[in-house]
């Protein structure tokens, strides 16, 4: 089959591999008919997350068809011909952690828990297509998959709703939108969100669905502004003001948001020296990551707020503004999506029409332009929000 | 409790006669120091000759003996079962190769014998019967091997109902005391440096088993085409193309070692 590998920093190709195979009794294999290419995948391709390997097949936002589940999977749970949309996150199901719904934390997905254990503590779930460190599983960007414990994460879909409404929901929208939940949104509630990528676009509309009275969007691109605009978010394009902190200010009145949501992560862009500096420190691989949006949130947020992390981090940050955090009464939530928990009802809603997730994508591509729209995505060229392969298309020829 | 306080008392007796064992060692390395600093002291080709054989002397003591003569391997690990399913599981002593990956097969022989084997060097086998010296169902199992085995295992796990209704503490200890002879240095490369980190790997697996019904694994997935440089790494180093007992910035740099 066709997938996508990761070659090395900057370094993607599309090659032709072995058909995955089952494993292990729980799993399924699944003939994927859309994937995408997520912000994450990018702290990949820029080389930032450690033990990574080449050769691995990337790719977490993937949907299709199940063509073969192992023996333990039991025919009401998933049979052969069912339409899923897989999470991202693996999980077991019956661990401690899965029964109290903190899915993204399964005990026993991550076949190398000892080498997250030995940077985190402890080990979160396995991923598909990402690090050794959290699992090395193959990923979705390919023509095939396989999916561990299948019993527990894919959800089936109806016929009749296309691909490009309900494949968000293997990440970004769940991501989103428990990026809102997290926030602690009350009626009234004035909401910022730093970041109008794809979890951002998610998070800005889900927390409307949650009750905000005001989302406050801030970003540098004027084409994902304008997308935040239409859900009705008021904007901020941070390389136009000369302090983005003063601009909330005086947007609130003073009192600052209720709730920041920094839908960025490790890769922030701002302004200022302090951002060179963290640059420099990240290219010398001295500070893994770039807290510059999570040092605006904790300096924005009203006191007594709380802000809300889906943004992805890898390890340390330098300068943590913890005095501000502890003196102003401020609540943080963080992790990755507990996806088992949104996906269904979240489903529900777009069956409803509430909201149509479709409104993301700006690029449908086959699997072949992948290498080339990875760098599209990271340099933001050509309006690129979402990229959505088809690794059948007749782009792709057979392999 | 009795049964700990054996193995515990056990392993003491045992780590003071160790002591004799390792004078040589620390002897040569005295020595060889000394002369070391004699030798620099005089200045001279002779006194340089005199310095590099005494620092081989204490370079070659050093090494002596360096392997430990007892293995311990502890760990406890939260299981989301009962203390009696967690027992049960581990009661049959032909699951634990599932789960603890130095075993090639465990054999019940009696009611309260059992034959073990693991690999050994080139291809060998290193055997060993053990008997279950204590039981008491849902709550612990201790065993030990029986005169005449390769090496010399003391054994005891520990199931104990974990607080607040979250299932199950299992707490394993298993003490290697391997011969001096031939397979003393087999059985540390088998456990490698950090036995305990190893048994904490074994108790995942059981966890794992017990919880979700299988292990975890990547191990026979589709990849893309991989580094030479990793696979010469790998024919050099077949366990691992990274060490179990690598420190946090190993972990983290592990990442130039593989791509």
């Amino acid at each position: 089959m066709k997938a996508v590998c990761w070659m090395g920093t900057e370094k993607m190709s599309v090659e032709t591999v072995h058909d995955p195979k089952i494993l292990n009794p729980r799993d399924a294999i699944v003939r994927i008919t859309s994937t995408c290419i997520c912000g994450s995948d990018l702290h990949l391709y820029d080389g930032l997350m450690p033990t990574m390997e080449q050769g691995d097949i990337l790719g977490h936002e993937f949907m299709g068809e199940v063509v073969e589940v192992g023996g333990s999977i039991k025919p009401e749970k998933l049979k052969v011909g069912d339409r899923v949309v897989v999470p991202f996150t693996i999980a077991c199901g019956h661990c401690f952690f899965c029964e109290q719904q903190l899915w993204s934390c399964c005990e026993n997905s991550n076949p190398n828990y000892w080498m997250a254990e030995k940077l985190m503590g402890y080990s979160p779930s396995g991923l598909f297509g990402y690090t050794h460190m959290l699992g090395g599983y193959a990923g979705g960007q390919a023509q095939y998959a396989r999916v561990p414990f299948a019993d527990v994460g894919p959800l089936k879909l109806p016929n009749g709703v296309p691909d490009e409404q309900v494949v968000f929901l293997s990440d970004i929208f769940p991501t989103g939108y428990m990026g809102a939940e997290n926030a602690n949104i009350r009626p009234g509630d004035t909401v910022a969100i730093w970041g109008c990528g794809p979890v951002g676009q998610f998070a800005i509309r889900s927390a409307f669905l949650l009750g905000a009275e005001r989302v406050i969007a801030i970003d540098r691109f004027n084409y994902r502004l304008r997308l935040a605009q239409q859900a009705g978010a008021e904007i901020i394009n941070y390389t136009e003001v000369d302090s983005v902190l003063d601009r909330l200010k005086e947007m609130t009145g003073n009192i600052g948001p209720d709730s920041c949501i920094d839908a960025v992560g490790m890769e922030a862009h701002y302004t200022g020296p302090t951002y060179l500096v963290d640059r420099a420190k990240q290219a010398l691989k001295i500070e893994p990551d770039r807290p510059g949006v999570l040092r605006e949130c904790i300096m924005a947020c009203r006191k007594g707020g709380t802000i809300s992390v889906p943004g992805v981090y890898g390890g340390f940050v330098d300068n943590f503004p913890i005095g501000q955090y502890m003196n102003k009464a401020i609540t943080m939530k963080t992790g990755q999506a507990h996806m088992m928990k949104y996906m269904k009802p979240l489903l529900d809603r777009i069956e409803r029409g509430d909201i149509d997730p479709s409104f993301v994508v700006s690029h449908r591509v086959p699997i072949d332009d992948a290498p080339k729209m990875y760098q599209v995505f990271r340099d933001k060229q050509d309006h690129c929000t979402k990229v959505v392969l088809d690794p059948w298309a007749d782009g792709a020829r057979a392999a | 409790m009795a049964e700990a306080v054996r193995i515990h008392s056990g392993s003491a007796t045992r780590s003071r006669s160790r002591f004799p064992a390792e004078a040589p060692r620390w002897s040569a390395v005295a020595a060889g120091s000394a002369l070391a600093l004699f030798g620099l002291s005089r200045r001279s080709k002779a006194g340089l000759a005199l310095a590099a054989g005494g620092g081989l002397l204490a370079f070659a003591g050093s090494r002596l003996n360096a392997s430990p003569t007892q293995l311990v391997a502890s760990s406890t690990m939260q299981v989301n079962c009962s203390p009696q399913q967690a027992f049960e599981f581990w009661r049959n002593f032909e699951n634990l190769p599932l789960f603890m990956h130095h075993l090639d097969s465990v054999s019940i022989l009696g009611d309260r014998r059992s034959r073990w084997v693991a690999p050994g060097p080139l291809g060998s086998r290193i055997r060993w019967d053990a008997e279950i010296v204590v039981e008491r169902p849902g709550e612990l199992i201790s065993w030990r091997s029986l005169p005449g085995s390769d090496i010399d295992v003391d054994g005891y796990v520990e199931f104990r109902q974990a607080p607040g209704n979250r299932g199950t503490f299992v707490s394993a200890n298993i003490i290697y005391s391997p011969p001096a002879g031939k397979f003393g240095g087999a059985i540390a490369r088998l456990l490698g440096k950090d036995p305990a980190f190893l048994m904490r790997q074994d108790l995942r697996r059981f966890k794992a088993l017990i919880e979700a019904g299988e292990i975890p694994t990547v191990e026979g997935q589709s990849h893309g085409p991989r580094s030479r440089v990793v696979a010469a790494a790998r024919t050099l180093d077949p366990d691992q193309a990274i060490r179990r007992d690598a420190g946090l910035r190993e972990v983290l740099h592990a990442k130039r070692r593989l791509a």
